[in-house]
């Protein structure tokens, strides 16, 4: 196994995450800005059919009732097409948005600082944004570790509840 | 960036289901799901790291049904809990495992009955949910403690990312937890 490439610099903390939209269906597309006023979780990975997404995704649709305690949105992105997220998504019954950073390829990613140039993929990241669109808490996870949804959970039990005007 | 190792929260609580002593020197948490291959595969792996350690090790296992790929996981997870009411948990847990193309409703009554069960107990607590809670509990403390699919392994708390398909891969880890200068 070649050696992974220096990690990317994820966006950190207190940076406003940078707006986008991206196609979440072939005819619809899902900007950020849609979500402001509520927590949105952003979780980059490889791609869709690796055994290691798949169980990455299939926690985090298990509990998405914890999710959605805090009204937070879950926004899965990467690199594949939307034939392709359409096709992942109803063979695991996912019951949130994949958003395909197809074209121009990782642009999202690479905003954001997670994009593997070497391999042209997302690292397996996550952001926790806040209601009002700043960046709460980020992190890289281990190649060939799953995250789990434990940091997600913290840093929006950190916001704390809603009607918190920054 | 903080790289914290995932963590178990609740460590233990008195409604597990745990084999050996409170006192052993190194627990083992599995999260698993009874309709999942890699836990299928697990379940043989962790008889012998049992037997292997003995006394030195107590085993938990706690549900973690993922439901939307696996359709008879939540109603299994809820069936191994209605045989622990009848305390038949861990044999439950075995037959579930050792059978787990047959997890259909009458599957888990017939292996209800094969443990020595009421099935028509089972069948009614079945029908009525009364479980779902019980179970849900489970798949809460696992999303905060860093689940991150099945299984997913604790020792004393710290979650377990390495390779678990041997048992000699697994033991080691679990010594390396009781004598951790070593």
């Amino acid at each position: 196994m070649s050696r992974p490439p220096t990690p990317a610099a994820p966006l950190a903390p207190g940076t406003p995450a940078p707006d986008f939209s991206l196609y979440a269906a072939p005819d619809r597309t899902v900007s950020l800005r849609d979500f402001r006023g509520q927590p949105v979780i952003l979780a980059f990975y490889p791609a869709d059919w690796s055994p290691v997404c798949g169980d990455q995704l299939a926690v985090y649709n298990e509990i998405l009732s914890e999710f959605g305690r805090h009204h937070a949105a879950l926004l899965g992105i990467s690199v594949d097409g939307v034939w392709c997220h359409e096709a992942f998504s109803a063979n695991r019954h996912l019951h949130f948005p994949l958003l395909a950073d197809f074209e121009p390829k990782g642009a999202v990613a690479r905003t954001y600082g997670v994009y593997r140039t070497a391999d042209g993929f997302a690292e397996r990241a996550l952001f926790v944004i806040d209601r009002e669109g700043v960046i709460r808490w980020s992190y890289v996870s281990p190649i060939g570790v799953n995250p789990g949804a434990d940091g997600i959970l913290e840093a929006l039990e950190a916001m704390g509840p809603a009607a918190q005007p920054a | 960036m903080p790289v914290a190792r995932a963590r178990l929260a609740p460590l233990i609580r008195d409604q597990d289901h745990t084999i050996g002593s409170p006192d052993a020197p190194v627990t083992l948490v599995e999260y698993g799901d009874y309709q999942c291959p890699y836990c299928g595969r697990a379940f043989p792996i962790l008889k012998e790291v049992q037997a292997r350690l003995g006394s030195r090790l107590r085993f938990a296992f706690r549900h973690f049904p993922l439901s939307e790929m696996h359709p008879n996981a939540e109603a299994a997870a809820e069936a191994a809990e209605a045989a622990a009411t009848q305390d038949r948990f861990w044999p439950m847990h075995e037959r579930l495992f050792l059978h787990q193309h047959e997890l259909d409703h009458d599957g888990l009554l017939r292996h209800a009955a094969a443990v020595g069960a009421d099935p028509e107990r089972v069948a009614r607590e079945l029908a009525s949910r009364v479980y779902e809670a019980r179970v849900r509990e489970d798949v809460t403390s696992g999303a905060r403690s860093g689940v991150n699919g099945t299984p997913t392994f604790f020792i004393n708390g710290v979650r377990y990312d390495g390779l678990w398909d041997a048992p000699e891969r697994l033991i080691e880890a679990l010594l390396a937890a009781i004598e951790p200068g070593d």
